[in-house]
């Protein structure tokens, strides 16, 4: 057990690596660099531009060494939890970035546990009553919340929400919390606004994990152990509930590796239209105006949530599933 | 179960002989439905096999639709895709009605009164039902340019003369939300096209490669699969969108996006090639094409690729829909495509705030095609998907 996690320790670190390299391509990429947008802004205000002192903020961030250099310097300090200065803010990134990286975790973890408690006795029933009209009528509401744009339904149920329940707009508080230390008011109109968020973000995962659950049951059906176990008079809920169901909660938490990517991606749109006080809207902003450090550790960040995921899967895999510590390597 | 010719309990069975001569190469007649079946080529099967999935069909006939509508884009609008009404601003969708005061008359509508309410400031339309103004078929109207190159007004169906004909409402400049609809299909139907184009041709020659060599080159691409994997796409998508410089056309904007659309999405399907070649290239009929010398580019291609591609093609339609959906999510936020080029993503980034939900909501209309687009893609992969391998 303990070689298995070493070894999985050790083939995420390359991983992250590339990634960041990747990342770092990425925001190097545009022509220019913050500094020249910023003078092209200052002169477009008609304010004379202190030549001198962007020089000497060049110099001071590095950006005057060459590329590779600036490549380590940055993973360097990412390793000792100083990713960067945004220059927008004129803050280090880690004090921009504050709450926000908790609260896109918070969100990202509530939806998975919401498209668990969704699809597990949908994919359940889908597959046990495989072509009845509960399973076509169910994989089809799945399938329309796969199709409907993310974005569209945060807007309309924020309007719901807003009509019906007297919800503020946006956001993920009340107006009169944020910045304030957590009390259990605070916690209680975060738990009023963050639905919304899981249940849009949700719809998009749901339907997958249907559909997956779904074949993987049917697959399991047919064996002949279930074959077995029904000629010998077992009632139909116990067997399905003492063999097949536990294998199937083996393939949930395997399935969080192509989750988790598809809920943090739907989730950076979702996060912009309802202005929740996360990643995903100071991430556009950041690309909009070239703040590379900032948007870099957004990148970083939401990439590394992934990665440690389907770690904290595959460990939570391995420690269900015997067969998997035998192989001994990866079991995606 | 006792006849006259069976022995009794106990009794024996007598020794039986046919008397029919025994010819060893006889074999079941087949027939011509049977030898028709058996005779078949693998596209046959499965052609037969797809038409059975009854939804796969239907999907399948909405996506002819809905391209073959692309081709004719600017005949089936009523109006010109940058044609302002100013005296139409936000009027809401206008009904066809068949019958007038007991009478029947055909399809026709009633005008708007236009009037603006002084305490609110909000804009009223109200149908003058006094007035009827048949709607004009096949008939000519805006002029516009056929793909840009032939000139005609002629259209399927144009607004009565001196009225209007806004089936789905107009947005903030005046302009038919329906015209703009089916002009921006030729948008967000074909990003999805060449994005798959482009991810197509990555992952065959990057899963290919990875599958006929194996070995190291087989654990680097697995390697960077997952590296490009564990990003979440949309966030990649924002920041590779957001470094397309400012200064492209529109057109290169276009391609730009679908590039970067098919750059990110190869992995599944790079995955799926090199698990199919795994899997058939210890084949006996893979050996015999070495041995005699085949070189690896013609064993892939020749004798490999017929034995996966069906998987691929379905495995590519249920990748689009992701394709397509990106580029309206990238398009809402405003990072994706700009005006004046029209997509579906383009028209919903104008019913972006709460405001519209409430007071324009046909702005959201848009999202109908989509959803509609997304399901028939999915069916139809799905159909494609169960239907690919038809020997099972």
């Amino acid at each position: 057990m303990l070689t298995y996690i070493v070894h999985r320790f050790f083939i995420m670190i390359p991983t992250l690596l590339a990634i960041s390299l990747i990342i770092f391509v990425i925001i190097q990429l545009p022509p220019g660099d913050y500094f020249e947008s910023y003078i092209a802004e200052l002169q477009s205000q008609g304010e004379s531009v202190d030549l001198e002192k962007i020089e000497a903020l060049r110099r001071q961030y590095g950006f005057d060494r060459p590329v590779m250099e600036q490549y380590v310097y940055w993973v360097w300090g990412m390793l000792h939890g100083d990713f960067g200065y945004s220059f927008e803010f004129r803050l280090p990134v880690t004090e921009v970035v504050g709450d926000r990286l908790y609260l896109t975790a918070l969100v990202s973890l509530m939806t998975i546990v919401f498209t668990w408690i969704i699809s597990f006795p949908i994919g359940l029933y889908s597959a046990v009553r495989q072509y009845s009209w509960g399973d076509y009528t169910l994989t089809f509401l799945g399938f329309i919340g796969l199709a409907t744009p993310n974005f569209l339904l945060a807007l309309v149920l924020l309007y719901i929400a807003n009509v019906f329940f007297g919800t503020s707009v946006g956001g993920l508080m009340d107006a009169q919390y944020i910045d304030q230390p957590w009390t259990w008011p605070k916690i209680v109109s975060v738990l009023e606004h963050i639905w919304i968020p899981v249940i849009v973000i949700g719809t998009s995962g749901t339907a997958g994990m249907i559909r997956r659950l779904r074949a993987n049951l049917l697959d399991e059906l047919e064996k002949q152990y279930v074959v077995t176990g029904r000629a010998k008079g077992l009632p139909p809920l116990k067997l399905l509930l003492k063999y097949p169901f536990r294998l199937s909660l083996n393939f949930f938490i395997a399935d969080i590796g192509s989750l988790l990517p598809s809920i943090i991606s739907g989730a950076a749109v979702v996060e912009i239209i309802l202005s929740l006080p996360t990643t995903g809207p100071m991430l556009l902003g950041a690309l909009r105006s070239q703040d590379m450090y900032l948007a870099g550790s957004f990148l970083m960040f939401l990439a590394s949530l992934t990665v440690v995921g389907v770690l904290v899967s595959d460990l939570a895999l391995a420690v269900l599933d015997p067969r998997i510590r035998l192989q001994g390597g990866t079991t995606r | 179960m006792s006849s006259a010719d069976e022995p009794g309990a106990g009794g024996r069975h007598g020794h039986y002989v046919s008397d029919a001569p025994f010819d060893p190469y006889s074999v079941e007649k087949l027939t011509p439905e049977q030898e028709k079946y058996y005779l078949a080529s693998q596209w046959q099967l499965m052609w037969w096999k797809l038409k059975r999935h009854k939804v796969a069909m239907f999907s399948g006939v909405i996506l002819l639709l809905l391209y073959g509508s692309v081709l004719f884009s600017e005949f089936l609008a009523p109006y010109d895709l940058h044609r302002q009404n100013t005296n139409f601003i936000y009027t809401p969708p206008q009904s066809v009605h068949l019958v007038h005061e007991g009478e029947f008359i055909g399809p026709f509508v009633y005008p708007w009164n236009y009037r603006l309410n002084m305490e609110n400031l909000k804009r009223e339309y109200t149908p003058d039902t006094s007035k009827v103004q048949p709607v004009r078929f096949f008939c000519l109207g805006d002029s516009y340019e056929f793909w840009g190159l032939v000139p005609g007004s002629f259209h399927f169906v144009c607004p009565p003369e001196d009225g209007t004909l806004f089936l789905l409402g107009t947005d903030r400049l005046g302009r038919d939300m329906l015209s703009r609809i089916i002009y921006g299909a030729r948008i967000s139907l074909t990003v999805g096209l060449i994005g798959i184009v482009i991810s197509f041709t990555l992952g065959l020659i990057i899963g290919g490669i990875a599958g006929y060599y194996g070995g190291l080159a087989d654990t680097i691409i697995q390697r960077v699969i997952e590296v490009v994997r564990s990003f979440p796409e949309i966030p990649l998508w924002m920041a590779l969108s957001a470094i397309l410089p400012v200064t492209w056309s529109p057109i290169l904007i276009y391609f730009g996006i679908s590039a970067i659309l098919g750059l990110i999405d190869w992995t599944g399907l790079a995955r799926a090639v090199r698990s199919k070649l795994l899997a058939l290239r210890e084949e006996d009929f893979c050996v015999a094409a070495q041995l005699i010398g085949a070189s690896p580019t013609r064993i892939i291609a020749r004798h490999l690729m017929p034995g996966f591609m069906s998987h691929l093609i379905a495995s590519a339609t249920l990748t689009i829909p992701t394709m397509i959906l990106g580029e309206t999510a990238l398009s809402f936020l405003g990072l994706g495509l700009r005006p004046p080029i029209t997509s579906w993503g383009v028209l919903l980034n104008e019913a972006q705030n709460i405001n519209v939900v409430a007071l324009y909501p046909w702005l959201m209309l848009p999202v109908v095609p989509v959803i509609v687009l997304i399901l028939a893609f999915n069916f139809f992969g799905d159909g494609l998907r169960d239907a690919a391998d038809p020997y099972k």
